[in-house]
């Protein structure tokens, strides 16, 4: 590479390290993404206003040490997670708004490495919305709570005129506790590390896509929406060097190793082929121009994890039913810093960059 | 996966890419240039480049249809979207190309209905699900996406559809490969022909290129190992001293093309005068507008079109860069100023731009990334 196009490069990198700036005056689709602009947001504007530790290694759930009665009379550890759904269609092959919302919150504490306990469920409905509608969407929520070991103790519910609504939003926010001794986190990631998914990714958004009927395009996949608690659990017990776990939702797979490589500064270097990816998905991103990297999971962890205990860690995952097709995809490199970087089936090298855009807005 | 795995073979490619070494003559340098940015697109996306000997150079072309849309335009279309009961339906790749005040994106946010679609039929069913709007489809892109227009247009007339109609920026990619022939400042050896374009020309149209300006040209397919042998032969051109139009693409490119979408495309559409393009400035007869006995489809006359010329921004070298005059990387503000999410040239925008192909996938110095993936346990 040329001198020049180095000292480029280096310049890129610098303005990437800056802090980033909201340009926009209104809000726009891309800052729901997941990807660049939602980072954005968050970073200019939340970040800015409620900063403090707790809130500020942004991961999926917060960490809260509580004073008082833990184990051998020492304080406990709360995880602490919220998350809103507004997915279009309510209903999907696989599941619909209401296990989502479940699952979605479950994951968040479970990848905090927590034992999901309690949720709470808020309603924003649309005058007009069919009872029957939200009777299947609150069963489904039930059922799916009771396979995650949760309880839905509290909530709150508003109706919204005609128009100003898409018939049902839920959010749903969940607290666990943090086992001694488990403190998981992207920044922890070393050179060295191996990173894993717990299987097929993709398979989330894809189904979403072909459910809004828009495309003419018919497959055979169903949402992966699953809560990962006993996977995690099973994954914790078994391997005592796991540093991070993320569900891989909005921005995919793909935005999970930038926060990685960007929080640890380190590089991840993976390999296209090693990472599972259903046919059906495949051939449906292919079609459509988008890559399954980015496409979001529902039931999908990426696990960094101690070098030397990869093997075991993969054994653990696919020794639970929902990690059958987990896999090692790739490592922690020291360099270069602050970069995905993928080797392709093909045989060469890319980057893999933050999304910009939004190529398929309100999937959960 | 079929007809996708077979195409990025690796040990396939490294065979090719000892070939295509083999017929590089010693000392000399090669620019070919991917005149169509779907492969730009593939090549960065594949990381094509690392098969190549360093006396090849890939040189982006002009083929990407966001990126040759002049700011202008993306105002015109704008003010269309926000004329009442107006809904546009528009590519993805659109959403995001700037405008003097802002995109597609940043208008809806403002309350324009700018829809994405993969079809310009998709227009016709809102078209049909919205009697009380008018449905304008922003139709952009090559010879390849003109059938589609043509044929949506004449679904469109044959049920009967009354609240539907097209902004035609439609362009023509043969002026554009003169322009940049007869552009002083570029030197090339040759070039990786547009795939699909020609599903539709064929590859004819391009013999002039072999014949008055004695450069080998090759249809290729967009697949990796399609580009790669492409590569190859245009290399086995060169070194045979040969300077011909050849069809690496014929799995699907006919040709003669395909006469029933010329026809769909000759019956609704014609030929401007002129038309400006970013960066090249104005082509003569380098673009399509809707034909006469179509007027009750043209948006351009439907509606008032401001019709602005928007001076592109001081800083952009898009032009430059669609020439292929310029890498990415050389352009002032790439990468700094000017990025995939803050975008100031077109280039930046569509996938298929050269800028944006390399920002998101080839920034990178290859020597600094290892060679193989190695997990290892961590030292205490």
């Amino acid at each position: 590479m040329a001198d020049r196009e180095q000292q480029v490069l280096d310049r890129i990198e610098r303005a990437r390290r800056r802090r980033p700036k909201l340009r926009e005056e209104r809000i726009t689709m891309s800052h729901g993404s997941g990807g660049k602009a939602t980072h954005t947001l968050i970073e200019a504007i939340f970040l800015d206003a409620f900063r403090n530790p707790l809130l500020e290694p942004l991961e999926d759930a917060a960490r809260l040490p509580l004073p008082g009665d833990g184990e051998a009379g020492g304080g406990v550890t709360v995880a602490l997670t919220t998350d809103s759904f507004v997915v279009s269609p309510l209903f999907f092959p696989g599941g619909n708004i209401g296990d989502l919302a479940v699952n979605g919150t479950v994951n968040d504490l479970a990848v905090a490495g927590a034992t999901p306990l309690y949720l709470t469920a808020g309603f924003i409905l649309e005058e007009g919305f069919p009872v029957a509608d939200l009777t299947r969407i609150t069963e489904s929520m039930r059922d799916a709570a009771a396979a995650a070991g949760v309880a839905v103790v509290t909530g709150d519910t508003k109706v919204v005129e005609r128009g100003k609504a898409d018939g049902c939003y839920i959010n749903t926010a969940g607290v666990g506790t943090v086992p001694a001794g488990v403190n998981l986190g992207v920044a922890q990631a070393r050179p060295g590390d191996a990173i894993l998914v717990s299987g097929p990714i993709g398979d989330h958004g894809v189904t979403i896509m072909l459910a809004r009927g828009e495309l003419d395009i018919e497959a055979d996949v169903t949402s992966d929406t699953a809560p990962l608690a006993g996977l995690v659990a099973g994954l914790l017990g078994a391997v005592p060097g796991v540093r991070a776990l993320r569900d891989a939702t909005r921005g995919g797979v793909a935005t999970i190793l930038n926060e990685i490589a960007k929080a640890a500064d380190v590089g991840v270097l993976v390999a296209e082929d090693a990472i599972p990816v259903r046919d059906q998905v495949r051939g449906a991103a292919e079609l459509l121009g988008i890559d399954p990297l980015y496409v979001a999971c529902e039931g999908r962890l990426v696990a960094v994890v101690d070098g030397g205990q990869a093997e075991d860690a993969l054994a653990a995952l696919r020794g639970c039913p929902l990690g059958a097709q987990a896999a090692i995809i790739g490592a922690v490199t020291a360099g270069p810093a602050g970069l995905v970087t993928i080797k392709t089936t093909f045989g060469g090298t890319r980057i893999v960059d933050l999304l910009v855009g939004d190529p398929l807005p309100r999937i959960c | 996966m079929r007809f996708v795995d077979e195409f990025r073979d690796a040990d396939k490619a490294r065979a090719l890419a000892a070939r295509i070494a083999a017929l590089c003559a010693p000392g000399r340098q090669y620019k070919l240039m991917e005149v169509c940015g779907g492969h730009t697109h593939t090549i960065y996306k594949h990381g094509l480049e690392d098969y190549l000997p360093e006396s090849i150079t890939l040189v982006h072309g002009p083929g990407c249809p966001v990126c040759v849309i002049p700011m202008g335009r993306v105002d015109d279309a704008i003010h269309l979207a926000s004329q009442p009961d107006v809904i546009m339906t528009s590519f993805g790749d659109m959403m995001r190309v700037p405008g003097s005040n802002g995109a597609f994106f940043d208008a809806n946010a403002r309350g324009t209905n700018i829809k994405m679609v993969y079809s310009p039929l998709d227009s016709l069913k809102v078209a049909k699900a919205n009697p009380g709007k008018r449905v304008v489809f922003m139709a952009i892109g090559f010879e390849t996406t003109a059938p589609s227009t043509a044929m949506t247009v004449l679904r469109a007339r044959a049920q009967g559809v009354t609240n539907f109609s097209v902004f035609c920026n439609h362009v023509t990619i043969i002026p554009a490969i003169k322009a940049i022939l007869d552009s002083p400042d570029l030197r090339l050896d040759g070039f990786i022909g547009p795939g699909h374009v020609s599903t539709v020309i064929g590859c004819r149209p391009y013999e002039f290129i072999a014949k008055s300006y004695g450069k080998p040209i090759v249809v290729a397919g967009f697949e990796p190992l399609d580009i790669l042998q492409s590569i190859y032969l245009l290399m086995r051109q060169l070194h045979e001293g040969r300077s011909e139009v050849e069809n690496q693409y014929a799995r699907v490119v006919p040709w003669d093309g395909n006469p029933v979408a010329l026809k769909a495309i000759g019956e609704t559409m014609e030929l401007r005068p002129y038309f400006e393009w970013r960066g090249l400035g104005f082509i003569s007869h380098s673009a399509l507008k809707m034909r006469e006995a179509y007027a009750d489809f043209d948006a351009e006359l439907l509606f008032e079109v401001p019709g602005v010329r928007v001076a592109d921004p001081k800083a952009c070298q898009c032009g430059e860069v669609l020439k292929g005059v310029l890498k990415p990387w050389e352009c002032k503000v790439f990468g700094t100023a000017c990025t995939p999410e803050t975008p100031i040239g077109t280039c930046m925008v569509s996938p298929e731009g050269a800028c944006a192909a390399y920002y998101n996938y080839g920034r990178l110095n290859r020597q600094r990334v290892p060679e193989a993936i190695s997990i290892e346990p961590s030292r205490p």
